[in-house]
């Protein structure tokens, strides 16, 4: 049963292949993809281990489609429900400078993936992987983590904080250092 | 007696009434209304008559010292008859002992005292502590983890909190934030058991103090915000089964609607008015939750209970009346089954939730006795209903209120403001009340011996805009960008005394934040109440003025309680420590810099952080 199903899958590809150039829209799985073992915590006995970063967080973070995107989505996937337009209100707050469970892509990509203990749900099955990249992307731009030639611009609607391509760096908030 | 309350109504002036002492202060004004209330003040130099205004002695029986639930009694008084403590010496109060509850979340709990012990239970993980007052600074006799499932705080709808517990026949009651309905042995603090009855996944939390009533212990559920379906339920307070669940939107027998229905207004007759006043299948996930008081009426055998606001708030979802939502049942106290409906707020475009405190009171109403039930509702009105029959007998704004332009009395149905409807992308600005209502959650108090209503509440108004949203189980289902500013005035609470005779206030205290704490008002004629800066305060119940204060280490949005202790001299208690809706800035660290955060509280909540922070301690006085 399993060779035929393969060979179903590999001619579908193949015929897929012939009709149109190929694109980077969706690399691999919709989703999850693979297991990052990213760790929560800077302490590590023995030293640091440098984090292996993943590949897929390069392409999406300053990235101005990427980060438009996010935004979106994070009304669509009701994410400003509980974080507000960044501020906060059941989940914390994501435009300030404190990160419960790392800053980089790849910790805030597997936090929305695959939850955390004290509140935030499991979006496993629920948002397919790319869009949780660019949801993560979204999510750093919101401390002034993105560049501003990429971070959407102000909104349509009721202007609730300056826009993203003009928050100001949370950790300096907006001081030279 | 039937003349004064006429009288006093027509006169209005609180100097009309029988309070001598405040009469004396103000002798100009008392000539002045010497004139036109010549009469009352005849009636009023002949020896005191019993109170015009008095709750149901069934619903109120006489105070044993005790504090078996949080709002003290079936007619939820939150009076005390101590007086102990009094107008004269109260400035003498002084701190008897302190408890750290170990949880900075917001304490939004009343303590209880049965016997010689106290029972507090905190904000989530929801600890019960049982501490021995019978010794010197009240050592802790036992506590109880219930360790409810950390997820549940990702589900929590502003802070994580709870109202407290309730006590009958050797029994302390309580919810945990993650669906759980626990009884404990008074004594010992072992659980006897453990009902769960909601559920996380779909947004389900519960942070209510249950009422036990006739062997039931009833319980609600939030959500409002999460797109969850609102019930009641009673369990059974010997096992905890569950003995009948009321659900608050769709098809009648889940509403628990029959043949005894009977509500006084045509907007609440009709079949299955939870399902054809919403659209499609929406009632499913249309709110309507339990969230805040109950008071039951032995004599009636009835329950009262609020229902919570209609998701999402974005109106556009839902249009309709969205029964049964924003209203008030009155249910049968053993089987459920509902008597009557009146709801306070129609499809509701604020966030309007109708789960305050219900007072239950006897009184002369325009000549005749009347057994009523007064409500400050949440949309800016001071309902006073007729609770045998859910009539409004008034509803007058107890503040500033621009979203509605009153209640027709003829058809009960509240009078929308068309300049303030929102919906998807557009913004209305300064609509008054807020979201958070011109009062929340936070219970008022009762003197029969003024007659006044005693208000914590808000001054704030909003800027609103829809947004769209989607359903997704879990997750809130809201649709609205909010941003709070002060109300008129600038002042962001009050705490106002209301007399119910004339429809009016007798005197109101302005506060820089909101007031977040309940009240409780004792024979003593002393008023406590917190503020959110940290104070705990005793004013005059008959002129408002300041008589003692105390800073605790954060902002008050507790219940304040009194009660005797086994030495026989009388206590207050008042547990304190920032937060809920009104002080998630603090509790939750929410940056002040996003308008709309805490769904638009923070804006207005900006220098709470600079104020006050957050904690989590009982405060006892006594005199010395």
């Amino acid at each position: 049963m399993r060779p035929v199903v393969a060979l179903l899958l590999s001619a579908s590809l193949a015929l897929a292949a012939c009709q149109r150039e190929e694109r980077d829209t969706r690399p691999q799985s919709a989703l999850g993809s693979g297991e990052q073992p990213i760790p929560v915590t800077t302490l590590e006995p023995g030293g640091q281990r440098p984090s292996p970063a993943d590949n897929k967080a390069a392409s999406f973070e300053a990235n101005a489609f990427h980060l438009s995107e996010g935004k979106r989505l994070f009304g669509w996937f009701n994410c400003s429900g509980c974080h507000a337009n960044g501020g906060g209100g059941m989940g914390p707050a994501l435009m300030d400078e404190k990160w419960i469970y790392g800053s980089s892509m790849e910790s805030i990509h597997a936090t929305i993936r695959d939850g955390r203990p004290n509140g935030m749900p499991s979006f496993r099955d629920k948002i397919p992987d790319d869009q949780i990249w660019e949801l993560a992307a979204f999510v750093r731009s919101l401390s002034g983590n993105a560049p501003s030639s990429a971070a959407p611009s102000r909104n349509d609607d009721m202007m609730v904080h300056p826009s993203e391509n003009r928050m100001p760096d949370a950790a300096t908030l907006g001081k030279s250092p | 007696m039937k003349q004064a309350t006429q009288l006093a109504a027509f006169c209005g002036d609180p100097v009309c009434t029988d309070r001598a002492p405040a009469s004396r202060k103000h002798f100009g004004v008392l000539t002045a209304t010497l004139l036109v209330c010549a009469p009352l003040l005849t009636a009023a130099s002949q020896p005191p008559p019993a109170p015009a205004i008095s709750p149901p002695a069934t619903a109120a029986p006489p105070d044993d010292g005790q504090w078996t639930m949080p709002a003290k009694n079936y007619a939820s008084t939150r009076y005390s008859e101590l007086a102990e403590i009094n107008e004269g010496n109260v400035k003498n109060l002084q701190v008897a002992f302190t408890f750290s509850t170990g949880v900075n979340k917001g304490q939004e709990a009343a303590p209880l005292v049965i016997g010689n012990t106290m029972y507090i239970v905190t904000p989530f993980p929801n600890i019960v502590y049982a501490l021995d007052l019978s010794k010197p600074g009240a050592p802790m006799k036992w506590k109880y983890e219930p360790n409810p499932e950390p997820a549940a705080q990702g589900v929590a709808c502003c802070d994580v909190v709870t109202r407290g517990a309730a006590f009958a026949d050797g029994r302390v009651f309580f919810n945990t934030l993650d669906g759980h309905t626990i009884a404990l042995d008074a004594n010992s603090g072992q659980p006897i058991w453990n009902a769960h009855i909601a559920n996380i996944n779909i947004g389900e939390t519960i942070t209510m103090a249950p009422l036990v009533v006739k062997g039931k212990v009833l319980v609600g559920n939030s959500g409002g915000e999460m797109g969850v379906r609102g019930w009641v339920k009673a369990l059974d307070a010997g096992d905890g089964h569950v003995v009948w669940t009321a659900y608050n939107t769709g098809p009648d027998k889940e509403v628990l609607i029959g043949p005894d229905f009977k509500p006084h207004y045509d907007m609440d007759k009709g079949k299955d008015l939870g399902v054809t006043t919403w659209p499609p299948e929406a009632w499913k996930i249309g709110g309507g939750n339990m969230w805040g008081w109950i008071s039951y009426d032995p004599d009636l055998n009835l329950i009262f209970h609020g229902t919570g606001n209609p998701g999402p708030w974005n109106p556009d979802l839902r249009p309709g009346d969205n029964k049964w939502t924003s209203g008030i049942f009155a249910r049968d106290a053993d089987t459920g089954a509902a008597k009557w409906f009146y709801q306070w707020t129609p499809h509701d475009l604020h966030d309007y939730d109708g789960i305050n405190e219900q007072v239950l009171l006897d009184m002369n109403w325009q000549g005749k006795p009347r057994k009523v039930l007064v409500r400050p509702e949440r949309n800016g009105y001071l309902y006073v209903l007729d609770r045998t029959t859910g009539e409004v007998l008034s509803a007058k704004p107890y503040g500033p209120v621009n979203s509605s332009k009153g209640v027709d009395l003829k058809t009960g149905r509240l009078i929308e403001n068309p300049d303030k409807l929102t919906g998807t992308g557009k913004v209305v600005r300064d609509i008054c009340p807020t979201a958070s209502g011109l009062k929340d959650w936070q219970p008022s108090a009762f003197s029969p011996k003024t007659g006044l209503l005693y208000i914590p509440h808000n001054n704030l108004c909003m800027d609103e805009e829809g947004v769209e949203v989607n359903y997704i189980a879990g997750t809130p289902y809201v649709g609205m960008n909010v941003r709070m500013i002060p109300g008129p005035g600038g002042n962001r609470g009050a705490f106002t005394a209301w007399d119910i005779a004339a429809e009016k206030p007798a005197w109101s205290l302005k506060e820089n934040f909101p007031v977040w704490s309940g009240a409780v008002v004792t024979a003593g004629d002393v008023v406590f109440y917190g503020t959110m800066e940290g104070w705990f305060k005793a004013v005059s119940a008959k002129t408002g003025d300041l008589l003692w204060q105390f800073k605790t280490s954060s902002g008050i949005i507790g219940q304040p309680i009194t009660y005797r202790g086994p030495d026989g001299h009388q206590y207050v208690a008042i547990l304190s420590g920032v937060g809920g809706w009104a002080g998630a800035i603090v509790s939750g660290d929410l940056d002040p810099r996003d308008a709309t955060a805490a769904l638009g509280f923070v804006n207005v909540m900006k220098d709470l952080k600079n104020t006050t922070t957050a904690g989590g301690t009982l405060y006892v006085f006594r005199l010395p």
